[in-house]
């Protein structure tokens, strides 16, 4: 088992790395971040936090779209190339298929993540000249933003487990912007009374509450964000991720391959 | 036959390019300028912030530079009115609340007198005030604060309390308390004017606000010199029981050295009875002395 989940995640890996639409959307993203220094300028008194702003959000959002895109073709592109069946022929099991499929694309985002975040430090410094504890305080930013896309991908993995492409694309991308808005949900509840604020908290804890997961704001007016919080958000997005991934390998244990 | 469709195609290309500038141009013309200028697509700030899916920073930075773009370039037309401005900035502030930049610039381009303003003092000083509730220990916002009682709504006990809050927050200058000293002991002096505006040039990074503090500085002198002047003018006037018809006159008289000149190094006109005006009263528009007096 040990070695069988690591080659699949490599494998994987490799795969999502020679994928066309994820340079594209590297390439605009980091057109994005250099670009962000000229945005300033047309600005006042903000040429810093624009920067950040604007290149944690193009990391986030084009990482988020990515996890998406190559998620969605992560089992139907075997099963459309018959690759599935020769795996699976193996002595691989589905769980371990799952997993492995799963870890690859999170490796690739993380890998994508860092090199973008490279980037963005550059620019960074071509702006500040220096690069101090302030800067720092940015890769917790970072970081969280990888957890959004462990979460992500983990919910388009469970979908394109059991739908099309399309269709996995459609509900991944509704499962982020509805956990965008997780918060209002808490607060909805909060406000209502009987079935509904019971309906509205279950909902609130069933969609991903990505906007804990979003310091962004904070950290370009270099907030310090605490460490039980960077704890807590990890343990939510593991725990969040291992229950996501645990529903694939159950649907995916299930369906008719044939 | 490639080659022909390939020539074709590129003449069409061409002469589509041409027309589209020509109509785009038109158009342009054509269109009333201050509706889509003004227009405010979403008025709501909360609408705005929800719409942000969470990245509300940046969407923050937009509009505050859709403020800047927007303020400027009603500016450069002389515009009379800034309707959508105090809008602006309060869908920036509600979507950043800690971005400070909206409120110390924000409170200067509502507060200041059209055309170089939407002169609403009273929004300025609000805005300011809800930037200082959301960031309480920013000490510049209280020096904002003290600057708009002091100059624009001449409050100097208001004034002077502001500064007294602010020189009390960390990080904040030791001349907040002279400041609030001057306003207690003589705030209608012009030298008080001056040490605000001198403290403003000193301190500033950005060119514009030291641009702004610089031309407030040159109009503070012109408002020395003037009645300077005019008060030699009136002791010719003592002296010889005529007006004088050129500065030579007063030099001869031992009164001045030389021809006096305003900030701008241009020589100030000598006009009947006595009055002294600026050669380009444009210069110095927020000067009261010497300005041309209507026919």
């Amino acid at each position: 088992m040990s070695g069988r989940i690591p080659a699949i995640a490599f494998s994987t890996f490799r795969e999502a790395v020679r994928d066309r639409v994820l340079y594209n959307l590297i390439f605009f993203a980091s057109l994005l971040v250099a670009s962000a220094p000229i945005f300033g300028q047309i600005s006042v008194g903000v040429e810093r936090i624009f920067l950040i702003n604007l290149g944690l959000t193009a990391i986030s959002l084009f990482g988020i779209v990515i996890a998406i895109f190559i998620g969605i073709g992560l089992v139907s592109k075997e099963i459309d190339k018959k690759t599935l069946y020769t795996v699976l022929s193996r002595p691989v099991r589905r769980w371990e298929f799952i997993t492995g499929k799963y870890l690859g694309l999170a490796g690739t985002l993380v890998v994508n993540a860092l090199l973008m975040t490279l980037g963005f430090y550059a620019a960074l410094l071509f702006l500040t000249h220096h690069l101090g504890r302030a800067e720092a305080n940015i890769l917790i930013a970072v970081y969280f933003i990888i957890l959004q896309f462990l979460i992500i991908t983990a919910i388009t993995l469970l979908f394109s487990s059991f739908s099309t492409p399309i269709e996995s694309a459609i509900y991944a991308l509704a499962m982020f912007i509805v956990g965008s808005f997780a918060e209002d949900l808490r607060g909805f509840a909060a406000m209502a009374h009987g079935p509904q604020a019971w309906l509205a908290r279950i909902a609130s804890y069933v969609v991903p509450n990505l906007s804990i997961l979003n310091v962004i704001t904070r950290v370009s007016h270099d907030e310090i964000i605490p460490a039980s919080l960077i704890g807590l958000n990890t343990l939510y997005a593991l725990f969040y991720v291992a229950i996501v991934v645990s529903g694939a390998v159950v649907i995916f244990e299930f369906r008719n391959l044939k | 036959m490639r080659r022909s469709v390939v020539i074709v195609a590129s003449l069409i290309s061409l002469l589509s390019v041409v027309g589209m500038v020509a109509s785009a141009r038109t158009v342009y013309h054509i269109r009333p300028n201050d509706t889509l200028h003004d227009a405010l697509f979403v008025s709501s700030p909360q609408a705005v912030k929800k719409l942000s899916l969470g990245y509300s920073g940046l969407l923050a930075d937009v509009y505050w530079t859709r403020v800047v773009q927007y303020f400027g370039g009603k500016h450069q037309a002389g515009a009379e009115e800034y309707k959508a401005l105090a809008p602006l900035l309060d869908i920036t502030v509600t979507l950043d609340p800690h971005l400070i930049a909206a409120y110390e610039f924000g409170s200067i381009f509502l507060a200041q007198p059209p055309p170089d303003g939407a002169g609403n003092v009273e929004a300025a000083v609000n805005l300011i005030k809800r930037g200082i509730q959301a960031n309480p220990q920013y000490w510049r916002l209280y020096y904002s604060l003290g600057y708009l009682e002091y100059y624009e709504r001449h409050d100097f006990k208001a004034a002077a309390q502001a500064f007294d809050e602010g020189a009390g927050k960390p990080g904040a200058h030791e001349w907040m308390k002279t400041m609030a000293a001057l306003m207690h002991a003589k705030a209608g002096d012009t030298s008080t004017a001056r040490y605000l505006w001198s403290r403003i040039y000193e301190e500033t990074d950005d060119k514009n606000v030291k641009q702004n503090a610089f031309m407030r500085l040159a109009c503070l002198r012109v408002d020395e010199q003037v009645p300077q002047l005019e008060n030699l003018i009136s002791r010719y006037h003592q002296q010889t029981d005529r007006w004088p018809t050129s500065w030579h006159e007063l030099i001869s008289a031992g009164l001045l050295q030389r021809p006096p000149v305003d900030p701008a190094g241009e020589t100030y006109l000598l006009k009947p009875q006595g009055r002294v005006e600026l050669a380009n009263p444009r210069l110095f528009r927020f000067a009261h002395y010497g300005l041309t007096k209507p026919a």
